[in-house]
């Protein structure tokens, strides 16, 4: 699993230009894989987790194979997460807000907890 | 009915509903909406501009000068727009265009549906895929991707990268990193020596716009003057992978060969492209006929001179029916908004046809270059259709091998590859692996890829929830 | 793979040739070879309607045969065959089609549906005697299935039921019949069939093809191809519409008759009919209700995200019930045709097709001669 903390970026693929902005990037608290992490903010999830060292998103539900942002543009489907509780999340498409609690995809999504008292159920991951 | 739906669902009636928000359909709408159509453009992104004119809203100075002029011209296009009166449905993906003109889209939640008279098509273009070996790792993403980073959040890569393929937006986006200061590892490209004697024969046509030219060769000129070296008829591209201290594989280098000379270069993120294909998802869902073009690579609708479909007022402008690049793109919409706009009586067609004359002429002036393009720029055949162990599907993990293996089980074409490995059944609806799937088949079976044909495509075009389509 | 013949190479003709390389055609030619036939199945296009790529999966029996007690036995003679033809695919091809039989649910969501299904199940049961079912209360569903809604208030259960992965299925068939030494053609259509002395000689768009019997196993094209040779399968499309999630961690372990969780984990919702000819374009308004039903059924399914919506076309005969026949006028041809092609796909490889190479015909199989219509015809007009 990829450990992340706020001031040691792991696998940083991109970064901000500086100097880009007309005015300076503000920065955001979120959490991801239940860590904090601050990202640039202003941008996709996809983008401002690239930017802050995440470089594994997900795992595919095939093989485990790991995988990243591929195509930005909302067409290949390899940057899913689950934000705040929603899984299968195209990080391209949806953008970045402070709070937000981001969890890389372990392969195939999981179902939420059965609401009602009188059925409990196990998620199948055990979490 | 146009809009099929339980009563639930209210649809709205409009006369103009135009899917997509690049150059081509924020021209098409301008014009429908002149001509006093109700009109609708909708788009997923929350500002106009598609991929090509990206955060064009919201670009300053700067960053309009590092993209270039080309991309400050998208800003005419997005102010006429925004003048003209139509309606701009932000952050509203369309999930499904009936052949009766029902639009079907999902905004915060929720679908909702509209009922055209007429629908343009303009949803633009997709990067060609480019399985090599190792392209599914982590660091690895599309030329398109990186100008995506570029043009919406200002980023780059945070070390040198490689950019390899071939293509006129591969050099702009080296071209657009030397001009922001990044340095570039290496840019390995795929083009051969016969691609620019074969271009040759286009030459002439391509001496004809000579400005297009000329802007080609000034991106090269000034990546070799920045020192960046540059490695030409690359081969047998392979990204290499290395596992971290967390255990996971990310793209480490590129090896290729040059010149007979095998070359491997680090970088951690490696940038490929080798051009775009029209997006055909919308199309093929329509049951639309299409032809293969061989000099495209890909399979592109058949349109009429004002780009309708062969599905009565259903029209197509921009990449989407054909690459031709930005400036086409939005003179098509501009061919498709004056034809819609008189067929539904908002305009004569005598001027229809006199304010035809100078897009169309425009419209032959860049369309020039397409053959030489095409030609000088064709994506090597083993960059296309790749050896065995290539992963072809990315969202099911199918190798070109497998795939093979089914046609020697007697699938002859995608829908039964599909079917007998799940290839192209996954969230990216064959995105990311359709082209290849056909050529694959077609190289296989030794027949044409236009006789092989294409995935069937389905809605949703995008996905959306059980929730979402029962209405809760 | 075209085989033309001449007299002097009759004895590397085919016995039988089988038109329809779908669920049907194959396991009836994987069954012929079984018998020791040499066999040549014709397939069509990669871009046909094919009945076999829209399917459920579902081996399913209760409920079936109300109106028809033999379809019962027969679809019950398949399922229980079912382990057996898994088996020998996964010895044969190295596919494991993923068969699991742990019984199914019919849910239920008022009073009037479960009575009605009490009383088509108990009639089921006084007709054949062996016919184990359990109608059950809401809590009883819930204790074997938690995640079911709260609109679910009874549901009747079989432990006959089960389900496949029907596309492995197909795969499985075709490798383990051409191991068997079975030719496939595909790319192929047959246009017309003639009897010739004793045989038949089948005429393709790519070539001609002759054996001394020919099966029609080409669903929905075997109404025009049936009266050839003396046959009659009035068969038409009708229209099912499916609904496919994405991968979802596995949680539902039985096959409903609605929803079922596939070996890789996508959810698949479906069941509606239409009869709307050979349109298999998808509807919204369908689409919605199934997608209304499977959110009943299961609520934390809503936000669980669809990749796929398709519609196939059933091949439905004018009861419902399969066609098996062999034509009187040219002994040697013979119609098989169903919209069950998964459950009976066992019932097809093993008993079927030795009838086909000349072994006793299943009693069951009678009862689905097409002559069944003709009497239905004259009954009509003789009001």
């Amino acid at each position: 699993m990829t450990t992340q903390s706020t001031h040691t970026p792991a696998h940083t693929l991109f970064k901000v230009l500086p100097g880009a902005e007309g005015a300076a990037v503000t920065n955001v608290a979120i959490w991801f894989n239940d860590q904090p992490l601050t990202v640039p903010g202003g941008r996709s999830v996809a983008a401002a987790l690239l930017a802050a060292g995440v470089s594994r998103f997900r795992a595919t539900p095939v093989s485990g194979a790991p995988r990243a942002p591929f195509c930005m543009m909302g067409a290949c489907f390899d940057c899913l997460v689950e934000i705040d509780g929603v899984p299968s999340s195209q990080a391209c498409m949806v953008e970045v807000k402070a709070g937000m609690r981001i969890r890389s995809q372990e392969g195939a999504r999981d179902l939420p907890p059965v609401s009602f008292a009188d059925a409990p159920m196990e998620n199948a991951h055990g979490r | 009915m146009a809009a099929d739906f339980a009563s639930e669902f209210a649809s709205e009636a409009v006369d103009v509903v135009v899917v997509g928000a690049g150059p081509a359909g924020m021209s098409a709408a301008t014009r429908a909406a002149r001509a006093g159509l109700k009109t609708v453009l909708i788009d997923e992104q929350d500002a106009v501009g598609g991929q090509i004119y990206r955060a064009i809203g919201r670009a300053d100075a700067r960053r309009k000068e590092i993209l270039g002029p080309d991309y400050a011209a998208g800003a005419a296009l997005a102010e006429a727009f925004a003048a003209s009166g139509a309606r701009h449905l932000t952050n509203a993906t369309v999930w499904q265009v009936t052949r009766e003109r029902g639009v079907n889209y999902l905004k915060d939640g929720k679908i909702g549906s509209f009922d055209a008279q007429r629908v343009i098509l303009a949803s633009g273009a997709l990067e060609r895929p480019f399985p090599i070996p190792g392209w599914t790792l982590p660091g690895v993403l599309t030329a398109g991707a990186a100008q995506i980073l570029l043009k919406s959040a200002g980023e780059v890569p945070a070390a040198p990268p490689v950019l390899a393929g071939c293509g006129p937006l591969l050099y702009l986006l080296g071209w657009q990193y030397v001009r922001a200061g990044v340095p570039i590892r290496a840019l390995v490209d795929t083009t051969r020596h016969e691609d620019r004697w074969r271009a040759k024969r286009h030459m002439f046509a391509a001496l004809r716009a000579w400005p297009f030219l000329s802007k080609g060769l000034q991106l090269i000129r000034t990546l070799r003057d920045a020192g960046v070296p540059i490695f030409e008829a690359a081969d047998d591209l392979r990204v290499e992978g290395r596992i971290g201290s967390d255990q996971v594989e990310r793209a480490a280098a590129l090896h290729f060969t040059s010149h007979g000379k095998a070359h491997r270069i680090e970088a951690d993120v490696i940038l490929l492209h080798q051009g775009v294909v029209p997006n055909t998802q919308f199309t093929q869902a329509l049951r639309a006929a299409h032809r293969w073009d061989n000099a495209q690579l890909c399979f592109t609708p058949k349109v009429d001179a004002w780009g309708e479909l062969d599905v009565p007022g259903i029209f197509i402008a921009g990449d989407g029916a054909g690459i031709g690049g930005a400036q086409a793109a939005a003179l098509q919409g501009t061919l498709a908004g004056l034809a819609v706009a008189a067929q539904l009586g908002a305009l004569t067609a005598a001027t229809r046809d006199a304010e035809a004359v100078e897009p169309r002429r425009a419209l032959a002036g860049v369309m020039r270059i397409r053959p030489f393009l095409d030609s000088l720029y064709r994506p090597r055949d083993i960059n296309r259709i790749p050896r065995d162990e290539t992963v072809v599907c990315r969202c099911e993990e199918v190798t070109a091998g497998e795939l093979r293996q089914f046609v020697e089980l007697g699938c002859v074409g995608p829908n039964q590859a599909k079917s007998f490995g799940r290839c192209g059944m996954g969230p990216c609806q064959g995105r990311m692996c359709g082209l290849t799937v056909t050529e694959v088949i077609a190289d296989a079976r030794r027949v044409s890829p236009a006789e092989v044909g294409y995935y069937r495509i389905r809605p949703p075009i995008k996905p959306l929830t059980l929730g979402e389509l029962a209405g809760e | 793979m075209t085989l033309t013949s001449t007299a002097a190479s009759a004895d590397k003709l085919a016995d039988v040739v089988v038109v329809g390389g779908g669920l049907v055609g194959s396991a009836v030619a994987y069954g012929l070879a079984r018998e020791g036939a040499r066999v040549t199945v014709l397939d069509e296009d990669d871009g046909g309607f094919r009945a076999s790529r829209g399917n459920f999966g579902l081996v399913w029996i209760q409920g079936k045969g109300y109106g028809l007690s033999p379809y019962a036995r027969w679809s019950r003679s398949s399922a229980t065959r079912w382990p057996q033809l898994a088996q020998a695919l996964q010895q044969e091809s190295g596919i494991d089609v993923a068969l699991k039989q742990p019984g199914g649910f019919h849910f239920c969501f008022n009073d009037d549906e479960l009575a009605e299904r009490e009383k088509r199940l108990s009639t089921l049961r006084a007709e054949l005697g062996d016919y184990p079912y359990q109608m059950l209360d809401a809590a009883e569903v819930r204790a074997r299935i938690p995640q079911v809604g709260p609109a679910v208030i009874g549901a009747s259960y079989t432990p006959m039921d089960g389900h496949v992965n029907p596309l492995k299925l197909l795969r499985a068939l075709h490798t383990a019949m051409q191991a068997r030494g079975v030719k496939l053609v595909s790319g192929e259509r047959a246009a017309r069939i003639e009897a010739q002395g004793h045989g038949f000689v089948v005429h393709g768009k790519r070539g001609t093809y002759r054996a001394a019997k020919v099966v029609l196993a080409a669903g929905l094209g075997n109404r025009t191809l049936a009266p050839f040779v003396g046959l009659h399968a009035p068969v038409a499309p009708n229209r099912g519409q499916v609904l496919v999630s994405e991968r979802v961690a596995p949680f539902l372990h039985y096959p409903t008759l609605n929803v079922r969780q596939t070996d890789e984990g996508s959810v698949q919702f479906g069941d509606s009919m239409e009869e709307v000819g050979f349109d298999d374009f998808t509807t919204t308004h369908v689409l919605a209700d199934i997608a209304r039903r499977g959110v009943r059924a299961f609520p934390m399914l809503q936000h669980v995200r669809l990749v796929r919506m398709w519609a196939a076309l059933r091949v439905y005969s004018p009861d419902g019930f399969p066609i098996y026949d062999q034509s009187e006028a040219h002994p040697g041809a013979f119609v098989v045709t169903c919209h069950s092609g998964v459950t009976l796909a066992a019932a097809h490889a093993l008993r079927v097709a030795p009838w086909i190479m000349g072994a006793a015909m299943p009693d069951e199989l009678p009862t689905f001669s097409a002559q069944r219509f003709e009497h239905a015809r004259e009954l009509i007009s003789a009001h």
